[in-house]
């Protein structure tokens, strides 16, 4: 890319920023009501959740939204279960360390495969991209067995490790640093800024929303994986969330109305991470802009 | 600080260190595993305290896993040397286990197999292999007809159905259609997913005058007339117009008939507890229903105790004591008390007072005519029963060629176990 | 030293400077097991006992497996209806909700809250939806139409698509939100370029969006892909009583080697079933990778 161009700002402040206040036109009346009722009917299977949520058992193969008698009782039964919070915090401890690892390495790798010139570049992008294709459910012995050689059972660093960096982050951040114009990383060289600096100080702000977009997806893949949790973990102080809200369910029963509770309980942090990361990426957007 | 309160310190820091080293010098510990079910997990832990006090150089871990995950959990961790010494393994899983060596046989000199064949229930057999057990169990399981009291007394129907013709007709009667003709209330559930297989394979065959195994279950023996007799009996059940059930209705076949959209529903005795605790739901129990001629059959399963290969050395011989234990009578007692699972001999659990108990009963006195399959691969053998019926109900296939399909496959299974 | 290299021969160095933590990671955590998988595909081995040599076996036995094909064929259909559906919806509400300010977050959010949902709680929510009257909300919704109700999880035909819907349903938001982040990245003197040449927003589209929008298409079409040749949770989820049922017309490969691995304990034919995985994702990949950069 020979012309440095300014970044788009978000939507938001493009409108701000650029277009005088016009009323809004039928064309975006219909527009936004259209994408509104779409997202209503997306909702809808998570309106059905929280409603189970508030059920008493009995009520709970009744497909009706709204309870005949709700209550709070499941809330107060899984909220009183000590080992809730401690399944939330093992969650939280992990997803968090493992989207910061995934930030910086993903981008560090993405980066050095779409800036650098270097022999094995793209036999290295397939070979990390071809990690993806083998599924995780067969993985699962090999790292147990090497878990179980290093003791890394029943550990946190036990259920993180197989995550700490994934080819889809790499390949996330290597297709974003490709908007990143090459004349902007050649003027830092001039300047005198060793790669590293360059890499921390000119690359990555310019990809802030794609960190964001990165930080809110690892998040919440390690907050809903399952399999390998259950796997490497032996006792339920060390259970993340998944895994201990399938001990809800027994082989005679499962408390849908309880496991309801639970997911919705489940929802709330990844809804807070969502809030914030979305933010962030307007705002990175708009500084971007600015800066260009 | 005084002398005296330093030397007391002293002292108990000295045998405190002693007791240690003592403890970690001569205590085995051994690790045991079961799924998670309150009132399970609370009868070992009684189990386990009562054990070690009385073995005190033994120390036992029990860990649990949630029931759905449980499988792929022991079977991830027993190879790699991670797993438990003693593990509760579902009796049809056994072949899959033995199979993959996951577990090994029961020394001979403390489990005798002539003693245990005569004091256990005879379905307890199928853990027999020459002179020696790979697993036994503390408590064993059968099949009932649960009913809906409300349904049944809305539909006029006076008493529980005593035998096939009548569940039929009391089913019928519980039926209800929408104006559409579809079925919005099913007078009796169906699913072979769930226990149903089960009351085929032992129950209705047996009863339409067959013997679904031949050669100790070694050669598939239901595609005939009495097998065609008996799935036909069963298709009845939620095809033609005058269906009393629909396969899949409402998901599950217990989530029918804990709504109350079900008038009648086989279950094993495993599931009393969760209906139990259900609003509004007025139920029974009883015998499953007789077939021509009064006859009656049923279907045993229990949950066994196995020795898995991990466990060597000191922590075999400690699993050993420890698998004595759990088999002994006091344990089934304990078992019955807390967790309400008939125990596995009859001469802890056929008193008169747990036969005539009205929940408790029916269960107890099916075990008297039980039969208990023995599965090379329960799962596998529930999936063709499954698509057995599935090729029926969405496939229009005849019968008698869906049986067939489903007999031959079988017996593949059964010749690929057997073979080596 | 250093200061005597070329700048290639610098750059060369930075280059496996960075990469080296990542590719020993990626040697140890994900290459050494895949390397294990393929060996074990020419092995028989029930994970406890010795591992023993097959030849080809496993694969002659694959291909002379029918589950396997009808397996093979679901992969591709869920494939061939998962990536454009969810491609072309994602892209519609992205590029409309771009243009909207009025409680854009908010609409945002609506769109993005499926993708954080526990896949086991939703199934099972979806499970409902799908039950025939009185309990299922579709069917409920048919029959008061006056339309005769529809059986979707219970049919060899309709259960595919129905188990699709809500892996689709979860994943939009997710592609939404990088189309998004895809669509402000464009430079916005091109637009204004092109509103000055008075140019017709089907053009701007066409001529503009869709071609700078390409990194980001790439990314989403060969992600997708590879998310519905790897489906798993949601078949799993969805079927839970009979899993890839009924009759195998919802059976995913993934679901079939882990049926293999965890309850057959035929760790070789299930690493067999791995291997054809791996090449089907990988060419199917490479080939998505090299039309998207040609074009």
């Amino acid at each position: 890319m020979a012309v440095v161009e300014p970044i788009r700002p978000s939507s938001d402040a493009l409108l701000k920023n650029t277009a005088p206040k016009k009323p809004a036109n039928m064309g975006q009346i219909i527009r936004w009501t259209v994408l509104f009722l779409g997202g209503v009917l997306m909702v809808m299977p998570i309106a059905y959740m929280i409603s189970t949520s508030l059920k008493w058992p009995h009520e709970v193969y009744n497909v009706n939204l709204i309870p005949d008698e709700p209550t709070i009782e499941n809330y107060t039964y899984v909220l009183e279960d000590g080992r809730f919070y401690l399944w939330f915090v093992n969650s939280i401890i992990i997803a968090t360390i493992t989207t910061i690892c995934n930030l910086l390495f993903d981008s560090l790798v993405g980066y050095t495969l779409c800036k650098f010139r270097f022999p094995g570049r793209y036999i290295i992008f397939i070979a990390i991209l071809s990690t993806l294709m083998i599924p995780t459910e067969m993985l699962v012995i090999p790292w147990y067995l090497m878990s179980q050689q290093f003791g890394w059972l029943d550990s946190y660093w036990g259920i993180m490790f197989p995550g700490l960096m994934t080819a889809f982050g790499t390949f996330l951040m290597k297709q974003f640093f490709e908007t990143v114009p090459d004349d902007f990383i050649e003027a830092a060289r001039i300047d005198g800024l060793n790669e590293l600096q360059i890499w921390w100080t000119v690359a990555m702000p310019l990809v802030k929303p794609a960190l964001a977009a990165l930080a809110i997806f690892v998040f919440l893949g390690n907050w809903t994986a399952f399999i390998w949790p259950l796997i490497v973990t032996n006792s339920v102080e060390m259970y993340t969330l998944p895994v201990g809200l399938s001990s809800f369910g027994d082989e005679a029963d499962v408390a849908w109305e309880l496991i309801m509770t639970g997911a919705a309980i489940s929802t709330i942090p990844t809804l807070v991470v969502f809030l914030i990361f979305q933010r962030f990426i307007i705002r990175g957007v708009v500084m971007a802009g600015l800066k260009g | 600080m005084d002398i005296k309160a330093i030397r007391g310190f002293a002292l108990a820091s000295v045998t405190g260190i002693a007791t240690l080293m003592g403890s970690a010098a001569y205590a085995v510990e051994i690790e045991y595993w079961q799924y998670f079910f309150d009132a399970r997990v609370d009868a070992m832990g009684q189990l386990i305290e009562k054990f070690e006090a009385a073995n005190p150089d033994i120390t036992v871990k029990m860990t649990h896993f949630p029931y759905a995950d449980y499988r792929t959990k022991v079977a991830a961790a027993i190879p790699a040397g991670a797993g438990p010494d003693v593990v509760q393994l579902f009796y049809g899983w056994l072949n899959d286990y033995k199979e993959a060596q996951l577990i090994q046989p029961l020394p001979a000199e403390t489990f005798p197999a002539d003693k245990i064949e005569a004091e256990f229930f005879p379905m307890v057999a199928a853990m027999r292999e020459g002179d020696q057990y790979w697993a036994l169990p503390t408590a064993v399981r059968s099949l009932a007809l649960f009913y809906n009291e409300r349904l049944m007394e809305e539909a006029g129907v006076d008493s529980p159905p005593e035998t096939l013709d009548e569940l039929m007709e009391a089913a019928r009667a519980m039926t209800k259609r929408d104006g559409a003709g579809n079925i919005t209330q099913v007078g009796m559930t169906a699913g072979m997913t769930a226990q149903d297989h089960h009351w085929w394979r032992e129950g209705l065959v047996r009863q339409f005058g067959g013997e679904p195994y031949l050669d100790d279950y070694k050669t598939v023996n239901y595609n005939t007339d009495a097998g065609r007799a008996a799935l036909e009996y069963y298709a009845g059940l939620f095809s033609g117009d005058d269906a009393v059930s629909a396969i899949g209705f409402m998901d599950e076949p217990q989530a029918a008939f804990k709504a109350g959209r079900a008038g009648l529903h086989i279950d094993g005795s495993f599931r009393i507890g969760a209906l139990e605790g259900t609003r509004g739901l007025k139920w029974g129990v009883t015998e499953l229903p007789a077939g021509i001629d009064g006859v009656r059959s049923n279907y045993a399963s229990y949950w066994v105790n196995a020795i898995t290969s991990k466990a060597q050395g000191e922590k075999y011989d400690a699993a050993v004591k420890f698998m004595e234990y759990i088999t002994s009578d006091e344990a089934m007692q304990l078992w019955l008390d807390v967790v309400g699972e008939l125990p596995a001999k009859p001469s802890v659990g056929m008193t008169e007072t747990n036969a005539q108990d009205p929940v408790f009963g029916p269960f107890i006195r099916g075990l008297e005519y039980a039969h208990t399959t023995k599965f090379v691969n329960e799962s596998a053998q529930r999936q063709l029963m499954v698509e057995a019926v599935e090729r029926m109900a969405l496939q229009d296939m005849p019968l008698a060629e869906s049986l067939t399909i489903a007999a031959e496959a079988e017996q593949k299974i059964l010749d690929e176990y057997y073979k080596k | 030293m250093y200061r005597t290299l070329s700048i290639r021969q610098k750059q060369i160095v930075w280059a496996y400077g960075f990469l080296a933590l990542p590719l020993l990671f990626y040697g140890i955590i994900r290459f050494y097991p895949t390397g294990n998988a393929i060996l074990i595909s020419f092995q028989n081995w029930n994970l406890l006992g010795d591992r023993t040599w097959a030849g080809l076996e496993n694969y002659i036995k694959l291909w002379n497996d029918p589950v396997f094909w009808k397996v093979f064929a679901n992969t591709f259909i869920y494939l061939l209806l998962g990536t454009p559906i969810s491609l072309v919806l994602s892209f519609i509400i992205a590029y409309h909700l771009d243009q909207l300010r009025f409680l854009h977050g908010f609409l945002r959010m609506l769109y993005f809250l499926p993708f954080m949902t526990s896949a086991v709680a939703m199934a099972w929510v979806w499970r409902w939806f799908y039950q025939p009257v009185p309990t299922g909300l579709f069917n409920n919704f048919l029959a008061q139409m006056g339309v005769s109700q529809i059986n979707f999880l219970n049919s060899t035909t309709n259960a595919l698509p129905a188990v699709l819907a809500p892996a689709v349903w979860a994943g939009l938001g997710f592609q939404i939100i990088i189309f998004m982040a895809g669509l402000r990245a464009i430079p916005k003197s091109y637009y204004e370029a092109a509103r000055i040449d008075g140019v017709g927003w089907w053009t701007i589209l066409w001529e503009i969006t869709l071609p700078l929008l390409k990194p980001t298409i790439v990314f989403i079409v060969v992600f997708s892909s590879i998310g519905f040749l790897r489906i798993f949770d949601h078949v799993f989820n969805m079927t839970t009583n009979n899993p890839g049922g009924p009759l195998n017309s919802t059976k995913p490969l993934v679901l079939m080697i882990y049926d293999t691995a965890f309850t057959g304990y035929d760790m070789g034919y299930a690493a067999a079933q791995t291997v054809v995985l791996f090449l089907v994702l990988l060419t199917v990949s490479l080939l998505q990778l090299r039309i998207l950069r040609d074009r």
